[in-house]
């Protein structure tokens, strides 16, 4: 019973950090038909910018307490301003040109960890936490980690601004509108590149929040950890339907659950298999995704 | 098919400019090209800055092959993306299956070299069929997503190692006593730069003419407007396998040569990053041309040696942090490159000569 519960509990905090980036992943690609392959090298941004933080770089912010939470939102911070960076510079010029908007987040991708490796060495550093937060804690009979807990929090709050922003405010109403027909949108008279911008920032945040949370899950940054989650992500985007948020967080819980339940009750490393070959399954059967509807 | 609503349907840049203004003998540049080429291996003139040694030596011919190998290996990923606008993510798992499943068979069956060398290249091939046959079934950036899912579960496969086959993370030697002798040692790396030379010229000679074909007409039709070819009574599910198929196999036997080249298999090939390394190299060089894919697939490989080098050596050392830890990191010069060449070089490299003439024409 303590494995099951521990199993689903890990399974749950991986999910979460599947949904912080994959949510922002779905939307962008929802919107903008632009398949963000940088958006693994924000989650590393926000990463390393948290761990740069807490280790003492920033006053004020420390490896405990409040400080941790100040490294956190720095690492945030640095990771939405990177996206809105990334739409501006990079994406925004090609405009007219989907597929480049796609090669150049590519190279953008392939940049930013080797950047991340030159100043930081490409070896794993230990990620600094709060000692209430690298604990454990009982549930029904298991010692579950307090960060999954933390990485599930996280993702819950982030669907529900989420939610709020979409079906509550005159800008989500425009980007869910944009999901929905660009060029009807554009033909109304609004600027849907606003959108673009306000999306890409959103991504961002969510993703870097991931990669500064992730620290804690993994116990260490290193600069290919976004790129190999990203895979993952898609995985999730793909599942969920693509511009759904909604859908991005049922696949992210059933993709974290199915992965972690298959490692462990399986051999090591099927469980990853499974997911992908899910993918291409899935994809096969239903080219939309599972509910090949909007947020 | 070719439409005149695109300015797409590229004349191949490199080939015909100098043709057209020069001398009757420039056209056959290419040629000039190859035999010097082939005579290089003879070679002791130092290439200061280019290479480390003189042309004919080990060092500087394993270089080379590489380089020659991934031009050609570029060259078959556009077939692809350049030739029938297929966005695949999936490419390194038939070059990574042309050198496992070749590996293996020496390995476990002990065959003769020139049996597994045939059957790495119809694994490889038969891969690309099966899987192709799938992904084709999904169009669009679906297709790209499910290439990418297959060749991460090889990765994942291959570095688990089932049964011991694949060697894990460290790869697996091939083992030289059954090799021919001929081609194993630092000696011999000069025949090694030859294999590499006359797959390039396979590579290159298979793309053309399969361009110029009547299948590579549909390609190019898929290419810009596929439901007009559907329209048109065509199925383009075949014609897109066909592709698929035929750069699947080009690739397995690009695996062939790297194993020999390397002396072994090496999950490194099996990742997306390697994948993503051909794209840059095909649209770095201009996709959809005769020679662009193959331009971008040396300087490439060429760069990322070399920069690596470059990073070593004093004169990077002694810059300030700023500049000197941008540097170091090939693949971030190599993606900001890429970066800079898809916005502000459209064609890529490819077309380069072709711009610059129209621009010193509009200044006349």
């Amino acid at each position: 019973m303590s494995t099951l519960v521990l199993l689903t509990m890990t399974g749950l905090g991986l999910g979460a950090l599947y949904f912080l980036i994959a949510s922002g992943l779905s939307l962008i690609f929802g919107l903008m038909d632009v398949l963000n392959f940088a958006h693994g090298a924000l989650l590393s941004i926000g990463a390393y910018g948290t761990w740069w933080a807490a280790s003492g770089n920033l006053p004020g912010a420390g490896p405990g307490g409040w400080g941790f939470a100040l490294a956190v939102l720095f690492g945030t911070a640095v990771g939405t301003l990177a996206a809105v960076v990334l739409e501006l510079v990079v994406v925004r010029p090609l405009y007219t040109r989907p597929r480049e908007q796609v090669l150049a987040t590519v190279g953008v991708g392939l940049a930013v960890p080797a950047l991340l490796s030159g100043v930081w060495g490409s070896d794993a550093r230990t990620f600094p936490g709060p000692e209430a937060l690298s604990g454990t804690f009982g549930l029904l009979g298991a010692d579950v980690p307090v960060n999954r807990l933390v990485l599930i929090a996280a993702a819950v709050v982030v669907l529900v601004a989420l939610r709020l922003f979409l079906g509550r405010t005159r800008h989500g109403l425009v980007v869910r509108a944009g999901v929905e027909d660009r060029a009807m949108v554009t033909a109304l008279g609004i600027d849907v590149r606003t959108a673009f911008t306000l999306v890409f920032a959103i991504g961002g945040c969510a993703a870097a929040l991931g990669g500064a949370l992730g620290g804690l899950y993994f116990g260490s940054v290193d600069p290919r950890q976004g790129t190999s989650l990203l895979i993952f992500a898609f995985v999730v985007v793909v599942t969920g339907g693509m511009g759904s948020v909604t859908g991005a967080a049922v696949a992210a819980v059933v993709i974290g659950l199915v992965q972690q339940f298959a490692n462990y009750y399986t051999a090591a490393g099927l469980g990853d298999l499974a997911v992908v070959v899910l993918l291409a399954a899935l994809l096969l059967v239903r080219p939309r995704g599972l509910t090949g509807r909007l947020a | 098919m070719s439409t005149a609503t695109t300015p797409a349907p590229a004349p191949p840049a490199f080939a015909t400019a100098p043709a057209r203004r020069g001398p009757r003998l420039l056209r056959w540049w290419p040629a000039a090209v190859l035999v010097l080429l082939a005579v290089a291996p003879y070679s002791a003139l130092p290439l200061p800055g280019l290479l480390d040694g003189p042309v004919g030596s080990p060092g500087s011919l394993q270089l080379l092959a590489t380089c020659l190998l991934f031009g050609a290996l570029a060259t078959g990923y556009d077939l692809l993306l350049g030739r029938t606008g297929l966005l695949s993510f999936g490419h390194a798992l038939y070059f990574a299956a042309g050198s496992y499943a070749t590996n293996m068979f020496l390995l476990e069956a002990g065959l003769p070299f020139a049996v597994v060398a045939v059957l790495g290249l119809c694994s490889g091939a038969l891969l690309a069929l099966v899987l192709g046959s799938v992904s084709l079934r999904v169009s669009g950036i679906g297709f790209s997503m499910v290439t990418l899912a297959f060749a991460q579960a090889g990765s994942i496969l291959v570095s688990r190692n089932p049964g011991g086959l694949t060697g894990g993370e460290e790869g697996r030697a091939a083992p030289a006593e059954l090799l021919p002798s001929w081609l194993v040692g630092i000696d011999h790396t000069a025949n090694l730069y030859w294999i590499a030379l006359a797959y390039l010229v396979l590579t290159l000679a298979v793309v053309h003419r399969a361009v110029r074909s009547p299948t590579g007409r549909v390609w190019e039709g898929i290419k810009e407007n596929e439901r007009r070819v559907e329209v048109l009574g065509l199925k383009p599910y075949g014609f897109k396998l066909t592709a698929f198929v035929l750069a699947g196999a080009l690739a397995a036997v690009g695996g062939l040569v790297h194993l020999l080249l390397t002396g072994g298999s090496t999950p490194q090939t099996t990742t997306s990053d390697f994948t993503l390394s051909l794209l840059v190299m095909v649209v770095l060089g201009g996709s959809g041309t005769r020679w662009g894919p193959m331009v971008g697939g040396i300087l490439y490989t060429w760069a990322d040696h070399r920069l690596g080098d470059l990073a070593g050596s004093g004169a990077v050392a002694d810059l300030p942090a700023v500049l000197r830890v941008p540097l170091s990191q090939p693949l971030f010069l190599l993606g900001v490159l890429f970066v800079a060449v898809v916005h502000l070089l459209p064609g890529g490299l490819a077309r380069l000569p072709s711009r610059l003439r129209r621009t010193r024409e509009e200044h006349r």
